[in-house]
Formats: structure tokens, C-alpha cells, sequence
């Protein structure tokens, strides 16, 4: 049996698999529950300085199987109720990453310092919302709004941070790159796709706010060239997230560079199920692979790029 | 899944309720829910109240913002429909009662009528507030069910709350099974009267909804998700939920008291 424990962002993790930012995790009891299905580790909804209730609906559009596009607007309870959600989740003894977004650096690390109260094991750092005004995206989008809002946040708490960057971007590299120089344990890459579902006999957008993120199996190809493309640049460990549906796509992101992975979409699709069958799929196809430990195959398709004919 | 349809008739229940019929393809089953979007307005889950034939319905109470204004829609108005979501209402019991508060109706009138087809005796406890909010009471007769009425101001049947009449149905008659739908607090009592005689107790739960694909965590109760795992609960998972009856969570997720 191939082992499939990895440690990133100073964390050990008993398999790579962990819940995604935004998916369940507004409730202690879910990211508990993913926990027990089997989950390396939960990610918290990203939660704010205040309440928030989002977006109206409609706030989703699904294609099939293979793509979900939201604009929740970043729904949370705010930091001063979110701790005894995550109370409910360190109970259950899940490993817990907290999620916080903000509008500026001073705000970041203020949550940063109140959330890493909560005695999670790291941050996620939201810099990579694509539909939510002074937000994500719209503050963490260069590499200059990135390492001032890491570097502001690592300055506060001594807990490790990541940095989960935007994939609308040409450069995911030089974001990555500036998420290492303020001192980010680890990146994730990468979070949805700007897009946007128009209805023809309405002669309207489908969502409420017009433009949201699209994750799913139709956004795994971008991941991985957003992954593949940090790992030349930071020697930073990275977390991959995107449209990972099967243990070949969770294999196929850590021979790109990811050293731990992040599932969303298809929890959706799928259910609690999902982390059992991943870690199962995963393991079976290292040992079809020969490989002993996950950890042996981070990267190791760089190596064979480099050795090419040419 | 979504589909955007023009309404083809609206009918006032109650005075603060009203159904909205439409053509829906698919075969939902009493129980299910599907959510109702109002373009330019928000997005809504709502129980079916009509699941046979071609042309399906919600009836939907004025309640918050969005809900209000449903009562505005005319026939020919454009909705979005997306469904059906969540489990059924299991229709093999053959004696069944059923416990039903305010609006509550919706949801147990067509499971009542697909029950009654299939041979099924039906009794009902049904409440409201005052007489003209009483939800399908001649529908539930018309079926063939038998209706016992309260209303809490005693302006028709029994004067209280329905959850009186519950009790001495099950004092007196054997029933297989109840189902109810209402207020939390009301449920809780169905269940405490049914306990004693190991009558099992179905709950239609109702709780702020945004994806209705077990993504955004808005309608979590204890372990489960209403949009997957309910919105129909037995009892016995309910009893594990300290929310049941207490708590729910508003648009940010904070965990409001009823």
C-alpha cells in the first residue's frame, strides 16, 4: 500500500485530500462529517470581519457532470460566531485550515490573528474570489497586492499561511512567487475561472450578480498548467485544486508540483463519499505505479519534460 | 434541469397564500421540492403541492420579501424552475395521519392523494391560525381523506393547536405511520405524542436554501443537509439534531433561534 501521507504547510496530512474552501464548512457538523469520510483535512467557508449574507439567488448554474458556476458573494457568519463551527470540527479531531478574506492587508491580518485564536492548524488566505466586489480577486489579483497582504498577515500570526491565488491571471507564477517573498508556508492554485450563464428567453445572466467562478472537471486542464507553471518558480510547497474528480486527476496535479490537493466541485456531485474513493483510487494507481510514497511523485513530471530529445 | 416556463394559472388559497401552476416535465414524487426563480428577483426552494400531470404547482405563503411578491405573479409570467430536488414521502404505509400546521398542507396534500390512490386510508389534523388560512381542506376531503379541523382562534373545529387533535387521533385510532409538516415547534410535539405508540413520524423540514446541491452548507441541520438528505426526515434522525426545533440559519449562516 502505497503511503499517501504528505506534510505541507508545516502540517501533516493523513492523505492529500482536503475540503475546499466554500463547499459545506459553514457548519461545524460538515466539515466534521467530511472529516470523518475520510478527508486529510477540512478547509473553513472563508469568513469575513462582519456577517455576510451573499448574493440573492439564483447563485448557481450547473453543466452536467462537468462544471459548476457560482457567485455565492462570499456568505459567512463573520469571525466573531465562526469559532464554535470550528470548535464542533477540531472536536471531531479534524485537521482544520481556516479560510478569511478581506479588503485590505491591515484587515487580513486582523482576521488572520482572531482566526489563528481558533487554534486551526493554518490559514488559507482568500486572494482569488472572482465575483465578489473588494474582494479576492479585486485585492489580491497583482503580485504587489499579494506579497503585501501576505507579508502583512505572516507578520501577525506565527501559524502557517497560505496563499490561494487566482488562475485570471497570465502570470500564476509571479503571484506564487510574490506569495514566497511575504512568507507564505504554501500556495493553492487555483480557485474558479471568471465566467458567466446567460438564459436566451429571459435576455439575461442566470446569476444574480452576473459573473462567477467556474470550477469542475472543465477547469483541471487550467489547474494544472497554473500548478505546473508555480512549481518552476517557488520551492514553496502547493496545494492543487480544480476539477479533481478521480485519483489519476489528483496524481496528474501532484507530478505537476502539488504536494497536497483540494476537492470542491465534485463533493458536490458526488457527496461524502468522494474522499473515500479518491484516497482509494489514488493509492491503488501508486501501487499499479510502482511508487511507494505519494511525496516521491510531487514534480516528477518536470523531470521527464526536461529530459526530453530536444 | 433549470427550465424557464410561463405560469398558466395562479389560484389564491388562503388569504396569504397562493399556487402557481406550470408545465414541468419529469415525474416528481410528493415530497421533492424544486426551486422557483422569480427573474429579477431571487431563487426560492418551495415543496411541490402538485406532482401529477404535466402541469405542476408550488404554494407559496407570504413570508419574507421574495415570497410576497410571488403573490403578484399573473398567468403567462416567465419563472425558472430548477428540480426536482430531495428525497419522498414513502407511500407504502396504510393508515396514515397526517399532522399538518399553516402552510404545511402543501407539501402533505399530493403525498396524501398519491397514498389514497393507492388504497391507503388518510385522516387529517389540520391547522391554522384562523379559519380562512385552513390549506386544502376540501381538497384532503375530496380525496377521501377525513379532515379534523383546529384553528388557534377557534373560528372553525376545535379551538388550540392542531397538534390536540394529533393526540387523540392517536390516542383512539391505530395509524402505520404520520406525517407532518409545519412549524418545528409543533413537530416536536407530534413526535413526543406518537413516541408512546411506536408510530413512526415523518418530518417535511423546511430551512434557507442557496445551491440545493449540498454545496453551500446553508440548510445544514446537525450532520445532514436538507436539500439531500430531507427534506423529509424520519423522527429518529431528527432526535440526533440539537437545531431541530430551535435553530436555524440565516443568509450569512449564523444560527438564528425560531
Amino acid at each position: 500500500m502505497a503511503d499517501l501521507g504528505v506534510r505541507c504547510a508545516g502540517v501533516p496530512l493523513r492523505n492529500p485530500f482536503l475540503l475546499a474552501s466554500g463547499i459545506w464548512g459553514e457548519s461545524g457538523e460538515s466539515l466534521a462529517g467530511a472529516w470523518r469520510a475520510g478527508a486529510g483535512g477540512v478547509i473553513t467557508k472563508s469568513i469575513g470581519s462582519a456577517p455576510r449574507p451573499g448574493y440573492p439567488n439564483p447563485t448557481i448554474e450547473t453543466y452536467e457532470t462537468w462544471g459548476l458556476l457560482n457567485a455565492m458573494g462570499l456568505p459567512n457568519p463573520g469571525i466573531e460566531e465562526y469559532p464554535k463551527e470550528i470548535e464542533i470540527a477540531l472536536g471531531a479531531g479534524a485537521v482544520v485550515i481556516g479560510s478569511v478574506f478581506a479588503g485590505d492587508a491591515e484587515e487580513f491580518a486582523r482576521l488572520a490573528e482572531l482566526m489563528a485564536f481558533t487554534h486551526v492548524s493554518a490559514l488559507e488566505l482568500n486572494l482569488s474570489c472572482p465575483h465578489a466586489e473588494g474582494f479576492g480577486t479585486e485585492v489580491g489579483g497583482t503580485p504587489r497586492d499579494v506579497e503585501t497582504i501576505v507579508r502583512a498577515v505572516t507578520r501577525r500570526v506565527k501559524v502557517p499561511v497560505i496563499a490561494k491565488i487566482t488562475p485570471n491571471t497570465n502570470d500564476a507564477g509571479a503571484l506564487a512567487m510574490a506569495a514566497e517573498r511575504g512568507g507564505a508556508a504554501a500556495v493553492s492554485a487555483i480557485n474558479t475561472l471568471r465566467a458567466i450563464a446567460i438564459d436566451v428567453r429571459l435576455r439575461r445572466p442566470v446569476l444574480s450578480h452576473g459573473v462567477g467562478g467556474l470550477s469542475g472537471r472543465a477547469i483541471k486542464p487550467v489547474g494544472l498548467a497554473c500548478v505546473w507553471q508555480i512549481f518552476q518558480k517557488v520551492s514553496i510547497p502547493i496545494i492543487g485544486v480544480g476539477g479533481i474528480a478521480t485519483g489519476e486527476d489528483a496524481l496528474e496535479y501532484v507530478m505537476a508540483g502539488a504536494r497536497a490537493l483540494e476537492v470542491g466541485t465534485q463533493v458536490t456531485f458526488e457527496g461524502i463519499g468522494v474522499f473515500g474513493r479518491l484516497t482509494k483510487e489514488l493509492s491503488s494507481l501508486l501501487d499499479q505505479l510502482g511508487i511507494a510514497r505519494l511525496e516521491d511523485a510531487v514534480g516528477l513530471a518536470h523531470r521527464a519534460s526536461t529530459l526530453g530529445p530536444d | 434541469m433549470r427550465s424557464v416556463v410561463a405560469v398558466t394559472e395562479t389560484v389564491v388559497e388562503t388569504p396569504s397564500t397562493v399556487t402557481l401552476r406550470f408545465p414541468y416535465p419529469g415525474a416528481p414524487d410528493p415530497g421533492q421540492f424544486v426551486m422557483i426563480w422569480l427573474p429579477g428577483d431571487d431563487e426560492i426552494p418551495m415543496s411541490l403541492s402538485y406532482t401529477e400531470g404535466p402541469i405542476k404547482g408550488v404554494t407559496i405563503k407570504a413570508m419574507g420579501a421574495t415570497s410576497r411578491r410571488v403573490q403578484s405573479i399573473r398567468a403567462g409570467d416567465l419563472v425558472g424552475i430548477r428540480g426536482p430536488y430531495g428525497n419522498r414521502f414513502d407511500l407504502s404505509p396504510r393508515r396514515i395521519l397526517i399532522v399538518s400546521g399553516g402552510s404545511g398542507a402543501a407539501v402533505l396534500a399530493p403525498a396524501a392523494e398519491r397514498a389514497r390512490a393507492r388504497g391507503a386510508t388518510v385522516a387529517v389534523a389540520l391547522g391554522a391560525v384562523r379559519s380562512s388560512e385552513l390549506m386544502f381542506k376540501e381538497r384532503f376531503r375530496s380525496m377521501g381523506a377525513r379532515v379534523e379541523v383546529s384553528t388557534d382562534d377557534g373560528s372553525e373545529g376545535a379551538k388550540g393547536f392542531v397538534t390536540a387533535v394529533a393526540e387523540r387521533l392517536l390516542e383512539t385510532e391505530p395509524f402505520d405511520v404520520v406525517w407532518t409538516c409545519g412549524p418545528e415547534v409543533m413537530m416536536r410535539k407530534v413526535i413526543a405524542a406518537a413516541a408512546p405508540k411506536g408510530v413512526p413520524v415523518f418530518c417535511s423540514m423546511e430551512r434557507h436554501m442557496k445551491c440545493a446541491l449540498g454545496m453551500c452548507d446553508a440548510c445544514a441541520l446537525g450532520p445532514y443537509h436538507v436539500c439531500l438528505d430531507g427534506p423529509v426526515f424520519p423522527a429518529e434522525r431528527l432526535a440526533q439534531v440539537p437545531d431541530f426545533g430551535t435553530f436555524h440559519r440565516d443568509s450569512s449562516g449564523r444560527r438564528v433561534r425560531f
